[in-house]
């Protein structure tokens, strides 16, 4: 019988099969390294005299706790910058790459690892962080680990890994002018529930998926780990292999066309069975949010925020009742009509550069919402130059926006950008979590395009919503390239 | 990880039940970047009352620690077990473990050894009678002996094998070194590696201020 994509990578990177119930061993490619899962794992390394086998699979950059002002500045939170400096020592003591703060490949882990073309098809990837499922975009087997499994890994390049299913999402048709990858990820969630994923490996695939640009498809398994699931992939195809090609660390010469050859043969074979399937017709979807404190509580923009007392399951209801009472909202209202403090557009699920062009695109010659904040934080320090190598910033800037410097930043609030109590956001992240942005602050996830139509209106909203100017408010006349900016 | 097979050291009677994981180590500790350091936080609650048993000269350096039972209940901090190696514990003989503590201990080469509930009295007497006695912990012989007091001990066999073999979870995976060397001989040249570093030349990445300082270089001349 044929195998499934995730099945041909697992296989590949079997040292030694379990027996009598015991998990394989796998071999790690690529070992993703940052500041806040990694101190008690290099000190546990230390106190049993061991070294890290493959520093040369490992790279460290700083991203969860750095601020986005002032990085030049010594960094003012104490716990942060312990945790920093930790990462810095360790580094240097066992001779790991590291990117820092102010060095240009400084950025999330999940946007170091693509931009240098060290992910790959076909790879295993690691990483203390559960977000590494973004790395499933290119075909390569990626999740997140605990500390101890960090420390398993820079010890033996290692993990025991016990089996999971497979579960094909299959997304047909074309995406509606309007709306992204952010909308498939959220409508799936919306749809197989936030533990929905529990225990697979979920593969995307489909006219739909095909379709997207590789940013896109990172967006779509970055938010994988949302639906409970191990990992997400995507067939490697011309789309991968030509975002990989020229990258500092892409294979070269005959080692590119080997690396190519094999990774032809990394998709699904036809006769293959996948352990539960999934089907969404991209024409039927609308930009999504999320109304609730999970991302599975998530409609369409042109929904009213539910009523739980429709909802049949108890525990949905008591859930419904409990996030509406958080994120202050009654039943009934539409979503368009919710007005926002704070819109964020960044983190490793939309801070890249096609999302800023996006952005850029409906931001240039409008003013911003009157009281609405609008924090710009780019993926990573490589990002932020491109960006303003295409005068990206200058229309941040003069929109009124925020454009900061490279990190997690309003993700998660570990560094000082988050929201004040009762304070609600528009946020291109991937976690609406009760508390997640800041104490006490309501999160709404959204699309690149939906944060910006919703910057310039103030309530949450479309493109739709701006009228038929859309494009060119400046009067300049609509091209193919914007037209594709804003259907894709 | 060390190989366990016997120790001997002071004793230290703790006659107290239900020492969970907050009372061996509360959470404020829990925010440190190290996993050691932690012996001032070993039962850091009572450690200020002169009367506590490691307070007292003859037991200050102890390394058996003799316990009521279900010791290690609550939270699945593994600080619980760093703390007390910290501290310079080596085993815990109780009655009764919680099932993570014990686990964590296994993991981390602390040997909590489960006794009977009435050696664990006897014990305590022993200790108390004659403060700074040694307790000879025998894993060959799964075995407690205490001046002229021999009780028997449990622990699980692979716990005991693995203990005896200096094995923790990397030990264990290191004991197959041969083949993950054998399967990076056959690692395809096109795999990456981030060493040595290669990257799109150097740039100066240029601090972003607070919105109350100036947008623009323009502005600031201005």
């Amino acid at each position: 019988m044929g195998r499934t994509l995730a099945e041909k990578v697992w296989d590949a990177h079997i040292v030694r099969r379990g027996t009598d119930g015991a998990p394989d061993l796998l071999y790690i490619d690529l070992h993703l390294v940052h500041e806040v899962t990694s101190p008690q794992a290099f000190e546990g390394l230390r106190l049993a005299g061991r070294p890290v086998r493959r520093p040369d699979l490992t790279i460290a950059t700083e991203d969860h706790n750095t601020p986005t002002l002032d990085i030049d500045l010594p960094i003012a939170d104490r716990t942060s910058r312990t945790q920093i400096e930790t990462l810095r020592r360790n580094a240097q003591e066992f001779g790991i790459r590291l990117h820092s703060l102010g060095d240009a490949d400084q950025g999330i882990v999940h946007q170091v690892g693509p931009q240098l073309g060290l992910t790959m098809p076909g790879l295993t990837v690691v990483c203390g962080d559960s977000h590494t499922s973004t790395h499933g975009a290119f075909g390569a087997l990626a999740f997140g680990i605990g500390t101890s499994e960090v420390e398993h890994v820079l010890a033996t390049q290692t993990l025991p890994l016990a089996p999971f299913k497979t579960m094909a999402i299959t997304v047909d048709g074309t995406l509606p002018k309007g709306t992204t990858s952010k909308d498939i990820i959220l409508a799936i969630i919306a749809k197989i529930g936030t533990g929905g994923g529990q225990g697979y490996v979920l593969e995307y695939r489909g006219e739909a998926i095909r379709a997207l640009s590789m940013e896109a498809r990172m967006t779509i398994c970055n938010m994988s780990i949302e639906a409970g699931a191990r990992a997400g992939m995507i067939a490697p195809d011309e789309t991968t292999f030509a975002y990989l090609q020229g990258r500092p660390h892409a294979p070269e010469g005959a080692d590119w066309d080997a690396a190519v050859q094999y990774w032809r043969t990394l998709r699904t074979d036809d006769d293959a069975v996948f352990d539960a399937e999934v089907v969404l017709e991209a024409s039927d979807l609308e930009p999504f949010v999320t109304w609730g404190t999970n991302p599975g509580q998530g409609l369409p923009l042109s929904a009213s925020v539910p009523d739980p007392a429709d909802m049949a399951d108890e525990n949905e209801r008591v859930a419904a009742e409990r996030a509406l009472e958080y994120m202050g909202l009654t039943p009934g209202t539409p979503l368009r009509d919710i007005a926002v403090d704070t819109v964020f557009i960044g983190s490793c699920t939309n801070g890249r550069i096609e999302d800023l062009r996006s952005v850029a695109k409906l931001l240039r010659g409008r003013t911003r919402a009157e009281n609405v904040r609008v924090l710009v934080v780019p993926s990573s320090a490589r990002v932020r130059l491109q960006a303003e190598a295409e005068g990206l910033d200058k229309i941040f800037l003069d929109f009124g926006a925020e454009w900061r410097n490279a990190g997690c930043s309003m993700c998660l609030g570990m560094n000082p950008d988050q929201l004040q109590p009762g304070e609600r956001a528009a946020s291109t992240s991937n976690r609406n979590f009760e508390g997640r942005q800041g104490k006490g602050g309501r999160t709404h996830l959204v699309s690149p395009l939906v944060a910006a139509a919703t910057a310039i209106r103030g309530t949450l909203s479309s493109v739709a919503d701006l009228g038929p100017d859309v494009v060119a408010p400046d009067g300049s006349p609509l091209t193919d390239a914007d037209r594709g900016l804003l259907s894709a | 990880m060390e190989k366990f097979t016997q120790h001997t050291g002071v004793g230290v009677p703790l006659r107290r039940s239900n020492v969970d994981t907050d009372q061996i180590i509360p959470a404020v500790y829990l925010k440190r970047v190290t996993r050691t350091g932690f012996e001032d936080a070993l039962f850091a609650a009572w450690r200020g009352d002169p009367s506590f048993v490691l307070n007292q000269d003859a037991y200050t350096n102890g390394s058996v620690l003799v316990a009521g039972p279900d010791f290690g209940t609550g939270s699945s901090r593994e600080h619980a077990v760093w703390a007390l190696k910290d501290y310079g514990f080596r085993a815990v003989l109780s009655p009764r473990f919680a099932d993570i503590f014990r686990g964590n201990s296994g993991k981390q080469g602390l040997l909590a050894a489960q006794i009977a509930q009435e050696d664990a009295e006897l014990l305590w007497k022993v200790l108390e009678a004659n403060p700074g006695t040694e307790v000879t912990v025998d894993l060959v012989a799964k075995q407690a002996h205490c001046a002229d007091v021999t009780v028997p001990f449990q622990v699980d066999d692979y716990t005991r094998w693995r203990l005896m073999e200096g094995l923790d979870d990397i030990g264990l995976t290191m004991q197959h070194e041969s083949e993950i060397t054998a399967f990076e001989a056959e690692r395809a040249a096109w795999r990456p590696r981030t060493l040595p570093a290669k990257h799109l030349p150097p740039v100066e990445v240029v601090a972003a201020r607070p919105v109350a300082a100036p947008r623009h270089a323009d502005d600031a001349l201005a």
